[in-house]
């Protein structure tokens, strides 16, 4: 088991790897950074001057040495630029070369500093994965449960009303995305116009301050789409579950519907969407940058 | 409730499947009874209806199936107005049921413990004290060494004779006055289902369980039953007692199935089998009249085929009844119209001979996590034999014994580990298919084992047989080939229209000769058949089996006969080669295979099997455990987990080496320790009363 | 001119029939779940005449009034369409109407539906597909929209305005508007769905955005079916080292971040490098790639034959795909005009891209999945034993035999390509601003939300009901080719 877990985290590492790779080359390709250099320093720079504020900022090197210097596995760039400043890496802020590290990479907690925001990366990084995090808590806190229990009560008897009333729901769940129920919910919950003016449809304002009333709609909003989903899935599974020959066994050795359910089929069914599906799932919710109503 | 109340009374029932299509009739008119301490055999082909009664017993159809007229009832109650309360009072506490996958019918993520103590804690209301007893109790009836061990493990842990013994236990912990048994043993080996049965008996006996025991197999129903009911396209066409309907059965059908079923004595040259013509009707295409009409040899046209047909009373037996009008007119005792005797093709020159062939697998020792160190399994060991034109050479052996890796390496789609493989004197084992010349391709033909997955369904038959042709290299225009396509199908007794149609639009034992008609495509001079018949039924068996030896007649193929079944090997082929875990253990001609002396695996083989004949005597050998698995076989003879002969070799040398071969008599060996005398003195286990 | 109401005259009758039926339902919905949660499930038992004997007393007619109150509802729906296509223009409201501008699809809907009930035992999966009423539900939203699609596009016929004008007044004007200069009372004198923030009529808009989905959704899966075939195929059959590493790099861009990737894909500095069209370069290779392999497995026994077919039908592709790729002002410029038989919008073209990148690694999931599982039928060992070669193997035995669950998963897939268009429409990727694809719309429309919620609605609407027709067509699909 130990290394089963290893080797999945070896491939967790390597995704990870090629991941940021990629992006780092996308976003250092040469375009962008003459971009970066027109609006970092001058916007009517000339592609001397460019060429010349780039090459000082190390950007002029191959990919893969900024890439191994980014993670911080190899010593960060010193270059003594051509208007006479020394630049490095690891000198940001003013640090004196004498005394700066040699390795500032993710790997030693250097993340970076966001030529956007004026800010620490990490920094950014932090907030906004606590922002995602609190809201994710909520979405998982309220989707996983609701969507198990929708598809097994839809998977228990299939073809019931009672399946095809919670199938039907779930199916327009997933045939929702975010940015159309968003508008649905804002208009029928939260519009000025016709709406019942119930919540207040902002999550910007919700990650100050968390209030039932502003962090309702996002919340909904985001569980919504994974909830048709999963649901889906849990309910399949749960079908498949109900039609093994097992259960037949246990029909046929007396076990009332509700045993059946609880004590036969139940841990049976939610092996498949707990393990396979839910792990990427929550992955999923992270990674992605959710839409957010705003 | 008096000793005359049947258990079950069975009158009059209909049951129905309603699709969307149409409404499927699926047993009609069927009535029986069972009294207390009686086992009832069931017996039908596929599709016939047996699961359909045990289930509507059960009252467990399913959506869409439904009781439409009859009655059930078990001691006096009819069990179709119970309510759902009162059935799930019945159920598991007074009727108990198995069936036919055990893997299946047991709970995989609940502990076999669990699993066995329920029963008597929801019908009993004991405690989980009590239970538990019980359950160790009954784990121990069914002979499962460690009981204690067993039911702390999750059924996975079990092998497939373990688990069937402990879907067995579960029915009987709450010792039900009936057992329905649904082909209980099909998906086990013949060795472990000799054991299973015999068990199943033993247990009826000590608790006085009634039983009702469905299987498509006549023999084992004469094991274990003591009356019988044979089943037609949704009928029960007649009912007796076993020695009634085996010796003197009243129904066209009921003495079809019998000639067509291969018993000893039945001999391919002289006395073939004789095969029901025709196919089984689809339940709703069922003929006026008379069910088995259009198949009958009694057939009288304005008669049989007239209103509804209903069982009648044999006097002067036992309860035997018959659904024929004619049973009294017909003369039962007539002797099979000899069918033409054949000639028995003359053996011609070595085509394929077999030297000391290998074959060992690597796989890595933890499948899960694969890396670390590999195991060697040994599929295929020391394998040597030839085999001559025209000639049937029969491999024998249960699963897990390296039938089809032989097949594989012979093929081509393996290459073999170490030693030889001659076509023709040519070496060919270590030539992957890919890389053999057409002609060599061409000459090695398989005929595969389930006819549900040999043809592409979504080609037609004409197509795939053409296929082949192009493959092979026949016919130089897509004329000539769908002209030779065309005779192909004559060759295997299908109509020529068949080339149009889809493979699902064709019954299993036409796939199957649709796949004979493939092999055959490149004029194969080696067939090597893979079970062809045992996913058949057995009316069907026989035409397929004939048909298979005529065209070997014909072409004087080399015919590789891979089967577990006895019966058929030793109607058809004239040389046995009997293999256990990779090893041959025995080789001969049928008849020193058949006769001792035995291997001691091929005895206890041969006494495992069953045989649907009233006047054949068998020793009964029951084999211990199961077969071990191939990725740690026993040290020395591989047998020696299970022989009974092993005793009688001295200090303890099968388990230290692998015996040598053994050569009895021209062409006879066997690999085994035994002393020649002992072997010499062995007696038969087959014998055939005197009539 | 005075405006138009939602339902006109008809309105009166059965607008509070229509209440009455769908509150009833609903109530009636939400108590049979309960009770069926409480109650045993009936045993029906076979009257002696045949029939089946039911439920009676509260708790039978508690199951079976939701039923009948469906029915009711659908009755009202209907009588609304059909009254507005029948009544003369503005009595029967907004509703009416869009219904009467509808009328070309309800006739091709209908026609469609009487053709195909008709000779449904002859079409094969098509056919059974209207033995499922989930399916037939689904085929006919789908169908809907397909047709106004096409009608309103290539036919001109359904939107009352043109999409892009914008008449002075009317903006963010209420459904029913009348247009300020309009003449006679007919078609065109009002914004049906009124008016959107740039005085645009938002039915026209949501009419002719459909065609944008119609138009790219189905395509573009085609492209990501052909790509995850084509490598998931061989990954499934031969396993080892090349399913690992095929495997490896599907999971790779299935664990990139959608969005990240569809903003640096489309990007004009990135667009500039030209990566996206060496992307286009590999990705359409694949049709070409497949289309070669497939045929030449087949004929490869008769090489005069497979010549020919493979010159004709290879040639004709590799032409079309040069013109694909080749494309004035990018870095692929290199076919001469005159051969250069059609050009893309750089933009549709750089969403295209990004869609069947997107989407190729589940389908080769699915059909690496079913591949596995298919080889281990006998009938592809038959194949080996006679000596086929791996690709005939692959796909002409074993590729067929996946056709159903992969038509299942091309409609789901169809319908998450609807979405995520959508999603790149919404954050103004790719596609032009003024186009009135339904994500623009929605992204245009969500700023004034909270105050003029009706140029938003729908086409967040229209999306949803074209996914969810495509989800339901899935699982009729699904239900029927596991059947019999
Ligand atoms: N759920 C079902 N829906 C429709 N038809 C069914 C259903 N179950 C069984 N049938 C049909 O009823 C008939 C009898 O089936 P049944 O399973 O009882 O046969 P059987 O004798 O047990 O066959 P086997 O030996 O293969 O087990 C068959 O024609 C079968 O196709
Ligand atoms: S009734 Fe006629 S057709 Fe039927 S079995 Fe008897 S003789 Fe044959
Ligand atoms: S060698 Fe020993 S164990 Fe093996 S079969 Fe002979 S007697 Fe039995
Ligand atoms: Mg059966």
């Amino acid at each position: 088991m130990g290394l089963f877990v290893l080797r999945r985290f070896g491939v967790m590492i390597l995704t990870a790897l090629c991941l940021t790779f990629v992006v780092f080359v996308l976003t250092n390709l040469e375009p962008n950074l003459e971009k970066l250099a027109k609006t970092q320093g001058n916007a009517r720079m000339s592609d001397e001057q460019v060429e010349t504020w780039l090459s000082n900022r190390g950007y002029h090197r191959p990919v893969a040495v900024k890439y191994g210097e980014w993670l911080g596995v190899l010593p960060g760039y010193v270059i003594e630029g051509t208007d006479g400043e020394t630049r490095g890496r690891c000198l940001r802020g003013g640090v004196d070369p004498a005394d700066a590290a040699r390795f500032c990479g993710i790997l030693q907690g250097d993340w970076g500093f966001s030529t956007v925001f004026k800010e620490d990366v990490w920094k950014i990084v932090l907030t906004r994965l606590g922002q995602t995090a609190k809201l994710m808590g909520w979405v998982m806190a309220v989707m996983v449960p609701s969507s198990l229990i929708i598809g097994v009560l839809a998977g228990m008897r299939e073809g019931s009303k009672l399946d095809r009333s919670l199938s039907t729901v779930s199916i327009v769940t997933t045939a929702t995305p975010e940015y159309v129920s968003g508008v649905i919910f804002i208009t029928v919950f939260a519009s000025s116009a016709v709406g019942l003016k119930w919540f207040n449809g902002s999550a910007t304002s919700a990650m100050e301050d968390i209030t039932f009333l502003n962090f309702t709609l996002p919340v909904m909003t985001v569980a919504l789409y994974g909830m048709g989903y999963i649901a889906r899935m849990t309910r399949a599974s749960m079908t498949e579950v109900m039609t093994a020959q097992y259960i037949r066994t246990a029909r046929l050795k007396g076990v009332s519907f509700r045993n059946i359910v609880l004590k036969h089929a139940l841990r049976n069914a939610l092996i498949a969407p707990l393990t396979t599906q839910l792990i990427s799932d929550i992955g999923y919710v992270f990674l992605n940058p959710r839409i957010r109503i705003s | 409730m008096t000793e005359d109340t049947p258990i079950l009374d069975i009158d009059r029932l209909s049951i129905s499947f309603f699709t969307r299509l149409r409404e499927i009739p699926a047993v009609m008119d069927f009535s029986a009874k069972i009294m207390p301490g009686e086992a009832l055999g069931l017996v039908g082909e596929s599709g016939c209806g047996k699961s359909t009664v045990a289930l509507g017993v059960m009252q467990d159809l399913g959506v869409n199936g439904r009781i439409v007229g009859g009655s059930i009832k078990f001691k006096g109650r009819d069990l179709c107005t119970m309510s759902a309360e009162e059935l799930r009072d019945v159920r598991g506490s007074e009727i108990a049921m198995i069936y036919q996958e055990p893997m299946a019918s047991l709970n995989p993520a609940m502990k076999i413990g669990r699993q066995l103590m329920e029963v008597p804690m929801i019908h009993e209301g004991i405690g989980e004290k009590e239970a538990y007893a019980r359950a160790l109790e009954v784990v121990t009836d069914v002979k499962l060494p460690d009981p204690e061990r067993i039911l702390k493990s999750y059924p996975h842990q079990l092998s497939g004779g373990q688990q069937q013994r402990i879907v067995i236990a579960m029915a009987l912990m709450s010792k039900p006055a009936l057992l329905i048994l649904d082909e209980p043993t099909t998906a086990l080996d013949v060795t472990v289902e000799a054991a299973v049965v015999q068990l199943v008996k033993d247990l009826g006996k000590k608790y006085g369980t009634s039983m009702l025991f469905i299987s498509h197999n006549l023999g084992l129903v004469l094991e274990t039953c003591d009356r019988i009911c044979v089943m037609y396209s949704g009928e029960a066409v007649e009912r007796g007692s076993i020695e009634d309907v085996f010796d003197k059965m009243r129904h066209p059908y009921t003495q079809a199935l019998f000639r067509s079923i291969p018993l000893p004595g039945a001999d391919k040259n002289a006395r073939p089998l004789v095969a029901i013509p025709g196919n089984f009707p689809l339940p709703h295409e069922r003929p006026n009249g008379c069910n088995f009409g259009p198949r009958c040899d009694y057939f009288e046209a304005g008669r049989c085929d007239q209103g509804v047909i209903a069982m009648s009373l044999i006097e002067g037996d036992d309860r035997h009844q018959t659904r024929c009008l004619r049973y009294e007119e017909i003369d039962w005792d007539a002797k099979i119209e000899a069918g033409e005797t054949k000639a028995k093709a003359a053996v011609g020159e070595v085509v394929l001979k077999m030297d000391n062939l290998k074959k060992y697998y690597e796989v890595s020792a933890n499948a899960l996590f694969g890396g670390g160190h590999t195991k060697v399994v040994k599929a295929n060991e020391t394998l040597s034999f030839e085999a001559r034109e025209s000639e049937t050479l029969a491999i024998v052996g249960e699963s897990g014994c390296g039938k089809s890796t032989f097949a594989k390496v012979l093929m081509g789609l393996e290459t073999a580990t170490d030693g030889k493989i001659l076509l023709d004197n040519r070496e060919i084992q270590g030539t992957a298919i890919n890389d053999r010349d057409t002609g060599t391709v061409a000459d090695i033909q398989m005929v595969f084992q389930n006819p549900f997955d040999t043809l592409n369904p979504s080609m037609t038959v004409g197509r795939q047989i053409i296929r082949a042709l192009e493959i092979f290299g026949i016919g130089k225009s897509d004329a000539e080939r769908k002209a030779r396509m065309l005779e192909l199908l004559d060759l295997v007794k299908l109509p020529r229209a068949f080339a149009e149609r889809m493979p699902r639009q064709l019954s299993g034992g036409q796939k199957q000769r649709v796949g004979i008609a493939r092999a055959f495509a490149g004029g194969a001079r080696i067939v090597v058949a893979d079970e062809p018949v045992s996913a058949l039924d057995v009316s069907v068996q026989a035409a397929v089996t004939d048909l298979l030896m005529e065209i070997q007649r014909k072409e004087k193929t080399t015919l590789l006969f891979i089967s577990h079944d006895l019966s058929i090997v030793r109607y058809l082929s004239d040389r046995v080669m009997v293999m256990y875990l990779g090893h041959v253990v025995e080789i001969g001609t049928t008849d020193q295979v058949f006769s001792p002396p035995y291997h001691p695996y091929t005895e206890a083989l041969l006494s495992a099997v069953p045989i649907a004949d009233t006047k054949v005597e068998k020793k009964h050998i029951v084999l211990e455990g199961d077969i071990p698995s191939a990725m740690n076989p026993p040290p020395g003879c591989p047998f020696q987990t299970r022989c009974r002969w092993k005793s009688k070799v001295a200090g303890g040398l099968c388990e230290r080496e692998v015996p040598p071969l053994l050569t009895l008599a021209e062409g006879h060996e066997i690999k085994c320790h035994l002393a020649e005398a002992e072997l010499r003195g062995m007696e038969p286990v087959i014998t055939i009363a005197a009539e | 001119m005075e405006n138009l109401t939602w339902t006109g005259s008809l309105g009166t009758i059965l607008y509070p029939t229509l209440l009455a039926a769908a509150g009833l339902f609903a109530i009636a919905v939400v108590l049979q779940i309960l009770t069926s949660l409480v109650v045993e499930p009936y045993r029906a038992q076979t009257l002696p005449d045949g029939r089946l004997s039911r439920r009676g007393g509260a708790i039978g007619l508690i199951e079976r009034a939701p039923q009948y109150l469906l029915w009711a509802l659908i009755l009202v729906v209907l009588g609304y369409l059909v009254g507005g296509v029948v009544a003369p223009y503005g009595k029967a409201g907004i509703v009416g109407a869009i219904s009467k501008q509808l009328t070309p699809v309800w006739i091709a809907l209908v026609l469609t539906y009487a053709a195909s009930i008709r000779y449904k035992r002859r079409l094969g999966l098509y056919g059974k597909l209207f033995d499922s009423t989930v399916g037939m539900i689904g085929f006919g939203i789908v169908m809907f929209w397909v047709y106004t699609a096409f009608f309103s596009s290539v036919g001109g016929m359904i939107a009352t305005h043109d999409p892009l004008s914008q008449v002075s007044g009317l903006k963010n004007k209420l459904p029913g508007t009348a247009v300020p200069n309009a003449t006679d009372f007919a078609m065109g004198a009002h914004y049906l769905l009124g008016g959107d923030n740039l005085a645009r009529d938002v039915f026209s808009r949501m009419v002719l955005g459909s065609w944008e989905v119609v138009k790219i959704a189905p395509l573009a899966t085609m492209f990501a079916f052909m790509v995850g075939i084509t490598l998931g195929v061989p990954a499934g059959y031969y396993g080892g080292k090349l399913d690992t590493v095929l495997s490896f790099l599907a999971n790779l861009i299935l664990a990139f971040p959608v969005i990240l990737l569809f903003y640096l894909l489309v990007t004009p500095e990135i667009v500039l490098t030209g990566i996206p069209s060496y992307m286009a370069a590999v990705l359409f290779l694949f049709p070409v790639l497949f289309a070669t392999v497939f045929l030449n497995a087949r004929f490869r026994t008769d090489p005069m034959k497979r010549n020919v077919i493979l010159g004709v039908v290879v040639g004709a592709m590799v032409w079309a795909y040069l013109s694909l790729i080749s494309q004035p002002g990018t870095v692929m410029n290199f076919l001469p005009a005159a051969l250069d038989l059609f050009n893309i919008p750089p933009g549709i073209l750089v969403v295209f891209v990004s869609v069947v990148f997107v989407n190729s690694p589940t389908v080769f999931r699915i059909v690496r999945g079913l591949t596995l599982d298919l080889s281990t039928r006998d009938y592809v060992a038959a194949a080996q034993t006679r000596g086929e070669g791996p690709w005939y193997i692959m796909l002409w035995e074993i590729l067929p035999n996946a056709r159903g669950p992969l038509i299942v998963d091309f409609c789901l897939r169809i319908g998450y390509t609807t979405i995520l268009l959508g999603t790149l429409g919404f954050f103004g990727l790719g596609l032009p601003p003024e186009s009135p694809d339904w994500g623009s719309t929605i992204n245009e429309g969500r700023k004034l939300l909270s105050i003029y919620p009706h140029p938003a609605l729908p086409p967040a609407l229209a999306l949803l009901s074209l996914v969810l027709g495509l989800n339901l067509l899935a699982d009729g699909l699904r239900e029927e080719s596991l059947r019999d």
